[in-house]
């Protein structure tokens, strides 16, 4: 399904943001919106956002390069993403993230075998009073999750097993 | 201890409510602006109180906004939300627990400025912020709080969020504008500045969360209020974020001039595992270090007082390092943090971030320990000055001074 079939409100309501004769300015919101769900963007969605916003594909693909937060390939249905920076690694953000890798079998930047969970160390997510702390990127968007544990992450891994498909 | 102006749900916890904020006066500074002051004369009370940026360069506020020309339309306001400097946290928890006091601020700015739109630029980790302030600006929206014809006059305003996709130099004001307009957020060469040739193409003012959030105040309480809060070259209130080893944590509200002792050990709880602090990092991962010694520890956090202990204030991210760490760690830290954040655009920053990582894991692994560090040094005093903006510099600012402050911690 297009995205435009499958979110028409959405849309209008993301262009209706800016100047009509600006409409590349969509073009962030379009990709955050094509990630929902699958967690990534694919052939299709940048074609059709190119289209939306009247640049070139190159274009598109440029900002999924660019931005972090954007990914071109499926990985995890959740992306754990550890920060792992100065003021976070003060408060053991390093050591959390070996032990949380160690527990799932896989190392920082790999998938679970059942493909559910990716664990990745990111840049500073502006949470530094509450580390160890990661984000969530999943079907739905972001979430925070901060004053971590290794048991009490592994715990919340468990729960989105179940939910998430 | 004062009540808190800006972070006001500490003592007003329903404060995020638009009943319980306009029950303590929220919006009479934004209706008293609209209807019954000029623009201009918005302009001058926030110049009089002396309001400087709060995201970091300390520019005067209304200065910047006096810069927007009046022969060419339309104008915008941009509220800089990307926060993403190692060591700050402050914006995020203004917009969750006092949203509406943030967006009069919008507001009164687009005003003065005579925009008829605002967007707020927000880094895309912060997706339930943008809910959460789309919810409110919905809410405004119903109160005839935005929209046309403002309390009866000509004057329409409509504000508007956007989600930014992780990327520390949207942060930079000229990146950020190029990201709403849809591009990669690679900075712009000034000048022209934003003021004049900001978003696409028009007069534009970008400010800080913080900033903008002292200006609701400004208006109702007047300048000469603001100015006796604070010191002389600082004025009014700052929130600092306090992080790395000490026992609390978290943003501290505090008129500028407290000391940095003041801050680590009577709001701090002191140090962790009660050892000395070896380090203060007063503007985030882009600081000069600190030596942490007495007169640093006694030093009034103002802009003129850490500048002359040889760092800067910034955003007053004050990261603190006790002495089980070793500044070559510290560093490691916060090249790779600016080697992978930098844009790409300009070559000293692109390449000088790649050898400066290059070289401080040579020094990790015990390489040529002397001759590789007195190279690094090299490499980092090769890149200042010769960057379009200040990241490449900032990546700088640890490296050198780590080196040169303490050297001690560069031997093999």
């Amino acid at each position: 399904m297009s995205l435009a079939e499958e979110y028409p409100e959405q849309i209008q309501k993301i262009f209706a943001k800016y100047p009509p004769d600006r409409k590349q300015s969509a073009v962030m919101p379009l990709l955050h919106l094509a990630q929902l769900g699958k967690g990534f963007v694919d052939r299709h969605d940048l074609v059709e956002i190119a289209d939306l916003c009247g640049i070139t594909e190159t274009d598109v693909a440029e900002i999924v390069g660019f931005y972090t937060l954007y990914h071109d390939k499926p990985e995890g249905k959740l992306r754990i993403q550890v920060c792992t920076d100065i003021a976070c690694a003060l408060r053991g953000a390093d050591e959390f993230l070996a032990q949380l890798c160690e527990r799932l079998g896989i190392r920082p930047g790999e998938t679970t075998p059942d493909g559910l969970v990716m664990v990745e160390a990111v840049m500073c997510l502006a949470a530094c009073d509450k580390a160890p702390m990661f984000q969530v990127q999943g079907p739905d968007g972001i979430s925070y999750h901060e004053n971590m544990t290794v048991e009490k992450t592994l715990e919340f891994i468990e729960t989105a097993r179940k939910e998430v498909k | 201890m004062m009540a808190h102006l800006l972070l006001r749900h500490r003592d007003i916890p329903d404060i995020g409510k638009l009943d319980v904020y306009r029950k303590n006066g929220g919006f009479e500074a934004f209706k008293k602006a609209v209807t019954q002051m000029k623009p201009q004369e918005v302009i001058e009370v926030v110049k009089a109180s002396g309001l400087r940026g709060r995201g970091g360069a300390g520019f005067p506020t209304g200065v910047k906004w006096s810069f927007v020309p009046n022969n060419i339309w339309p104008h915008y306001v941009v509220a800089n939300a990307d926060e993403s400097e190692p060591g700050t946290f402050k914006d995020r928890e203004i917009m969750e627990s006092n949203p509406f006091q943030f967006l009069e601020g919008v507001a009164i700015a687009a005003y003065a400025v005579g925009a008829n739109a605002a967007y707020i630029y927000l880094r895309g980790e912060f997706w339930p912020v943008a809910a959460h302030l789309d919810e409110k600006i919905a809410e405004m929206e119903k109160a005839a709080l935005l929209g046309d014809k403002l309390f009866g006059t000509d004057y329409s305003l409509r504000i508007y969020t956007h989600l930014g996709a992780g990327a520390y130099i949207c942060g930079e004001e000229t990146a950020l504008l190029e990201s709403i307009e849809g591009k990669r957020g690679q900075p712009r060469i000034r000048p022209p500045f934003p003021a004049v040739y900001g978003l696409y193409g028009k007069p534009t003012v970008v400010n800080n969360v913080e900033t903008l959030t002292n200006v609701p105040l400004i208006v109702e309480k007047g300048a000469d209020w603001y100015k006796s809060l604070g010191t002389a070259d600082s004025a009014g209130v700052k929130i600092f974020s306090l992080s790395g080893h000490v026992k609390k944590p978290g943003n501290y509200e505090l008129p500028f001039g407290t000391t940095f002792r003041q801050l680590i050990y009577e709001y701090g709880g002191g140090v962790l595992d009660d050892r000395p602090v070896k380090a203060i990092m007063a503007a985030g991962a882009s600081s000069a270090v600190i030596v942490a010694d007495d007169k640093a520890l006694d030093t009034p956090m103002d802009y003129a007082s850490v500048k002359a202990l040889g760092a800067d204030l910034g955003s007053a991210s004050v990261i603190v390092i006790n002495d089980s760490v070793s500044m070559d760690w510290v560093i490691n830290k916060t090249i790779h943090f600016f080697k992978h954040e930098s844009c790409g655009k300009c070559t000293p920053c692109r390449d000088g971030t790649y050898w400066m990582l290059h070289l401080i894991e040579r020094i990790e692994r015990g390489e040529e320990v002397e001759a590789n560090t007195q190279l690094l040094h090299t490499v980092a005093k090769q890149m200042q000055n010769k960057c379009l903006c200040p990241l490449g510099e900032f990546s700088t600012m640890a490296v050198t001074t780590a080196i040169e402050r303490f050297p001690q911690d560069f031997r093999g």
